[in-house]
């Protein structure tokens, strides 16, 4: 345990004791290239052998998944959102030319943010495998452990439903499954990575919007991406969980979104809870001592 | 989610989020945790009243405390392994010993406690046997036990708090620096409820008074000083059990105070004390829960610490 082990910025695999680990590898989701396949969601599925969560419609979106849990390591988001642009041109009196077949790229003509009334925005969420997991922090069995490429995995022999994971967790990512009692997340395929495989739900995305690889590859990949959206004119591109001074140390797996993370379901700015796990005790202990004063108060107290 | 005709502490605010769904999830415990913290709660303040009894050469409290406080830890243990979603694999739990895990410090605090607490209850069938070894060998056992269960005591009744403020749960982890002052208050008023009930000697009074004292100032903190965090407690069913904990509590104080001549008005105080330990630790569970079930309580405290951060505001959009 070194002096950052709590908190800031950290490798957490030398830090949790692999002497020669990896390169830590993790995930860049790019959700401006997303079309809400699902594929990344049946490829998890199939790979890991994970029980159905459930034939639900939910009817607010293309969305019947809703959200990761026990059951979903990945989960596309759909949010239909108007175009701000868009209320504008309504205002519009003379009638819009609907177009004709050309020889241009749709929209290519028009410039950016109003090519449509409305927008899509299509995001495939999935475990972040924190650089200070709140989860792996918490948990009282060993079940979770820190695997050499950086990842946070569960071990199911092991885990005995306790829950506290679950609770700690910032993103609201791991769960516990109803029937069986134990808690599961994306293990960023760790029986593939060993093999030297990329995980199922980036072999299977069509677009590349999921990237696997090197962390410190992705970081670079997602700047360039960045620069190029903000240079094309979409000013909302930005990163979310790419910060190695943020409240998590930074993510393995981190996103380029279009809108504020909340909107995804993300929270804004998430802190592990075990930063403050030294205060904590400092509290308590403050509390235990006031306690055994007031006995001692009390009973040294007149006798009458 | 609508809140029923509760009044809202702090003008509405807005946000953003997926469809209202919450971002953090719930813990997955039922009320056998809350009923956990409770039964923790009173094993730990009868030990220490057990303790308080020994010391004092008062028997009847001695014997009381230690009989209660394994009654409580055996309760405890019962509620602890049922809220598992592995009940049979509870022993997982002493594969490690991990300072980051609450619940594996507590796993072993609860341990060594229940151990010594066990020893010391059963001490106190000595006198009921025949003339023999274990008839000698008892009562200076169960002495050392009772202060060993009294020394982890204190341990045993706030590491909860931790346990409970070491999550994702806005209001529970928002609440870290008070949560334990109220349960060490609760949990040295439900000890000096039995206290009251068995040997209404000045000094279970004076126990009541100040931990109730813990508790109250602890609770009101919490009620009051967290901003929209505190709204939990405020509303819906979580701010009732936690207003009805308050009156009992001033109830079982008023009792043990004004009530001094009378056993029957003592042991009523005592009584109060206990439910009101009791739904007190409901109410902060349920506040918690809440909390999370929210997204506005996870949303609104990270935007507001985000723009203070950064005083220009987020990037433009």
């Amino acid at each position: 345990m070194g002096i950052n082990s709590l908190y800031g910025p950290l490798d957490p695999a030398p830090d949790a004791g692999y002497p020669d680990a990896p390169p830590r590898m993790g995930f860049f989701t790019d959700t401006s290239v997303c079309i809400g396949c699902k594929a990344c969601e049946v490829a998890c599925k199939t790979w890991n052998a994970i029980p159905d969560d459930g034939f639900n419609l939910l009817g607010h979106s293309y969305d019947n998944t809703g959200g990761l849990s026990a059951d979903s390591w990945r989960h596309v988001a759909f949010i239909e959102q108007p175009a701000v642009d868009a209320l504008a041109a309504a205002g519009r009196p003379e009638p819009q030319f609907l177009g004709m077949p050309g020889t241009t790229l749709p929209g290519e003509s028009v410039p950016a943010g109003s090519r449509t009334d409305f927008r899509w925005l299509m995001m495939s969420n999935v475990c972040k495998h924190c650089t200070h997991a709140g989860c792996l922090d918490v948990c009282p069995t060993g079940s979770l452990f820190r695997t050499e490429f950086g990842t946070v995995v569960v071990q199911e022999d092991i885990c005995n439903g306790c829950g506290y994971c679950v609770a700690a967790c910032p993103y609201g990512v791991i769960d516990r499954r109803e029937d069986d009692g134990r808690a599961w997340k994306c293990t960023l395929c760790y029986d593939r990575l060993g093999d030297g495989l990329t995980p199922a739900c980036a072999q299977a995305c069509p677009t590349e919007s999921i990237v696997f690889g090197e962390l410190s590859e992705l970081h670079a990949r997602a700047d360039e991406r960045v620069a190029k959206l903000h240079a094309d004119g979409v000013g909302s591109a930005r990163l979310y969980g790419h910060d190695q001074d943020d409240g998590v140390g930074g993510d393995g797996a981190f996103f380029l979104l279009l809108d504020e993370p909340e909107v995804y379901g993300l929270p804004p700015d998430p802190i592990v809870t075990t930063r403050d796990l030294p205060d904590m005790w400092k509290r308590a202990g403050l509390a235990a001592l006031a306690m055994a004063a007031s006995v001692a108060v009390s009973f040294l107290g007149r006798r009458g | 989610m609508s809140r029923r005709g509760d009044r809202p502490m702090v003008p509405r605010a807005e946000f953003r989020s997926y469809y209202g769904q919450p971002i953090v999830r719930p813990a997955p415990w039922t009320h056998d945790i809350a009923s956990y913290l409770f039964t923790g709660g009173l094993a730990a303040g009868s030990a220490l009243l057990a303790a308080g009894g020994q010391l004092t050469r008062r028997p009847r409290l001695r014997r009381t405390g230690r009989v209660a406080a394994l009654g409580a830890v055996a309760a405890s243990g019962y509620f602890l392994v049922a809220d598992l979603g592995r009940p049979e694999r509870f022993l997982n739990m002493l594969r490690v010993a991990k300072p980051t895990s609450p619940m594996s410090m507590g796993t072993w605090i609860f341990s060594a406690f229940s151990g010594a607490a066990g020893v010391a209850a059963v001490a106190e069938v000595a006198p009921l046997l025949p003339a023999s070894f274990l008839r000698r060998v008892l009562p200076p056992a169960g002495a050392v036990a009772g202060l060993g269960a009294a020394a982890v005591a204190p341990a045993l009744a706030t590491y909860t708090a931790v346990l409970l403020a070491d999550t994702a749960t806005p209001s529970w982890h928002v609440a870290y620096p008070e949560l334990p002052f109220v349960f060490a208050g609760s949990a040295l008023a439900s000890g000096a409820g039995v206290g009251l009930i068995a040997d209404p000697v000045p000094a279970t009074r004076r126990m009541a008074v100040l931990g109730a004292a813990l508790e109250l100032y602890g609770a009101h903190r919490i009620e009051t000083t967290k901003g929209i965090l505190s709204e939990p407690y405020a509303t819906g069913r979580a701010g009732r059990l936690l207003r009805v904990g308050r009156a009992l509590t001033a109830a079982g104080v008023a009792g043990a105070v004004l009530g001094r001549r009378s056993r029957v008005v003592s042991a009523l105080s005592g009584l109060s004390l206990l439910a009101a330990s009791a739904v007190t630790r409901f109410g902060i569970f349920e506040g918690g829960m809440a909390s999370a079930r929210d997204p506005k309580y996870t949303v609104l405290p990270q935007r507001e610490r985000l723009a203070g951060r950064v005083p220009d505001g987020p990037p433009p959009d």
